[in-house]
């Protein structure tokens, strides 16, 4: 039903796009019927938020270890080491942050949200469901949905918390920097609003376009395992190009 | 005498039928499934669907379901139809429909008590006692009581098929479909499906209607049997009606013939010039 005529690849990724769009709408309209699932929607906050914490830790921990020893490095040229946490903080609040977590997110939680959804797909439980009258958009498609938009920017904080604690622990423990300077300089120069919020806001969009790319190709997957296997890898695919692009949209923007 | 068909038809009692097909007409991609199927499921009985592979029996349940809209005709449960129905009036009524799915279709999170209060838990706010003993009443009747802990994945195809009979009965319906709930089931575990579908029919008075190939185990359970084929109702009738029937639908159907009205092969090109030999009119 959902096969059209297939022009060309450009017309077939349009296509997609177009879907997608409409099923953002389907989510929405379910939305209201969602509040019911109060304890699903719980369920996988905690599966794509909690479950992901190990891995959101560890890589923003060695990103922030990175970022101090280059920057560290470049700023050394100049003699202005003392604006490390500076420019690290910035860097993480601004784009590093929201844009790591985020694909990290895609490979982590995008990818189990779709083979789940696609299995249950083709083990006919979003079949059973309807046939129970219960709607899958409104129990399984919604409440992750949501997950996605709850949790993205509750882990880049924590992304961003522990990469500010990997760049002092290499600027100040290791390189010896001066603890004061590094976090007096952080704290004048870093605005709440225009750095800190602003990549909030960032993120809590990624959640949303990562979410919905990922139960989109979770609920259309052909039922077959190739289907499953395809539909898990555009989930990282297309989720990562479309946030490095609306990346760059929402920085003009809020620039 | 006959007063009452002089009277004009004011229908005071529900209609015999619980399910009225008429004029159904399905086209699949090119293929012509249904060309104009009229069909009667009368209340309280058991009515068997069999036709050759192909012949559209799953798609029927999908039509009478709601699942899928047909290209033209009416189907009537109880009155409403279903193919105009708003998607909360077709979620009204599948509230009262119980579906056994091929392959069961659990919800693999959940235990087997889980699943089978699926529905409970979705669609009515009881105490926690009362679901339990739902449940577990429910869980008796299919014989799995004792399973209500195993998660699916632990069952094996005949008790996955139970505890998904379980959960479409848990409502109480007034109509229960079973697609093929007979395959890939050892002869036990077929002759606890054949009983319990007779049981359920005859204790909670519901109607049934199931898909099947297997005649054996449909004359032992249905009432009414009809056979499609070729888009249409090929015939009907009870179980020995139809096994000494007489059309050559019903002699290779049941007389389990390979060549016959549904033909050995499918429609292809001239065999000859496929094998790359000279057409014969050539030769």
């Amino acid at each position: 039903m959902r096969r059209v005529s297939r022009p060309s690849a450009v017309g077939d990724a349009l296509a997609q796009v177009g879907a997608c769009g409409l099923f953002l709408l389907q989510i929405l309209a379910a939305l209201p019927g969602s509040l019911r699932h109060v304890r699903e929607t719980v369920r996988q906050v905690w599966f794509a938020g909690a479950m992901s914490l190990v891995i959101i830790m560890t890589c923003g921990l060695f990103v922030g270890m990175v970022l101090g020893l280059q920057l560290y490095y470049v700023l050394s040229i100049f003699g202005g080491t003392a604006a490390l946490g500076t420019v690290v903080s910035l860097s993480l609040y601004r784009e590093l942050g929201p844009v790591v977590t985020a694909l990290l997110f895609a490979g982590r939680a995008g990818t189990s949200m779709t083979a789940e959804i696609g299995l249950m797909r083709a083990t006919d439980q979003l079949d059973a469901m309807e046939m129970m009258a219960v709607d899958p958009l409104a129990y399984v498609v919604a409440p992750r949905f949501l997950a996605g938009i709850i949790a993205m920017p509750l882990l880049a904080c924590i992304f961003n918390a522990l990469g500010i604690f990997g760049a002092h622990l290499v600027g100040v423990s290791w390189l010896g920097l001066d603890n004061g300077t590094f976090w007096s300089n952080m704290t004048s120069s870093v605005d709440v609003w225009k750095d800190v919020v602003n990549g909030v806001w960032k993120s809590v969009a990624f959640g949303a376009v990562v979410a919905l790319i990922a139960v989109f190709q979770g609920y259309t997957t052909p039922p077959t395992s190739e289907g499953v296997a395809y539909a898990t890898t555009r989930t990282v695919v297309a989720s990562s190009i479309v946030v490095l692009a609306l990346d760059f949209v929402m920085t003009a923007f809020l620039m | 005498m006959r007063v009452a068909e002089a009277s004009p038809a004011i229908p005071v009692v529900p209609s015999r039928n619980l399910v009225e097909v008429r004029g159904l007409s399905t086209v699949l991609g090119s293929k012509t499934i249904f060309d104009g199927v009229d069909l009667d499921i009368a209340r309280g009985k058991v009515t068997a669907i069999m036709g050759p592979s192909g012949c559209g029996k799953t798609t029927l349940l999908r039509h009478i379901t709601g699942q899928r809209a047909p290209d033209a005709g009416s189907i009537r449960i109880d009155g409403a139809d279903v193919p105009r129905l708003s998607r909360q009036a077709l979620f009204d009524l599948r509230e009262k429909i119980g579906f056994l799915f091929q392959n069961s279709a659990l919800l693999t999170d959940f235990s087997v008590f889980e699943n089978v209060a699926f529905p409970l838990r979705q669609h009515l706010d009881l105490p926690e006692p009362l679901v339990r003993n739902i449940v577990l009443t429910k869980l008796q009747a299919v014989g799995l009581r004792g399973a209500a802990d195993l998660m699916p994945a632990e069952l094996s195809g005949g008790m996955a098929r139970r505890v998904a009979l379980a959960r479409a009965i848990i409502r109480d319906p007034m109509l229960i479909l079973y697609d093929e709930p007979f395959v890939g089931l050892d002869p036990i575990a077929l002759n606890q499906i054949v009983k319990l579908i007779r049981t359920l029919n005859d204790t909670l008075g519901v109607t049934s209607i199931l898909v099947a190939h297997e005649f054996s185990a449909v004359t032992r359970v249905a009432d009414h049997v009809v056979l499609l084929a070729g888009g249409r109702v090929a015939a009907q009738g009870t179980p020995s009606e139809l096994a000494h029937g007489e059309s050559p639908w019903t002699r290779q159907f049941f007389g389990g013939e390979a060549d016959g009205p549904v033909p050995f092969q499918y429609p292809a090109g001239d065999y000859a010039a496929d094998l790359g030999f000279p057409a014969a009119g050539a030769a």
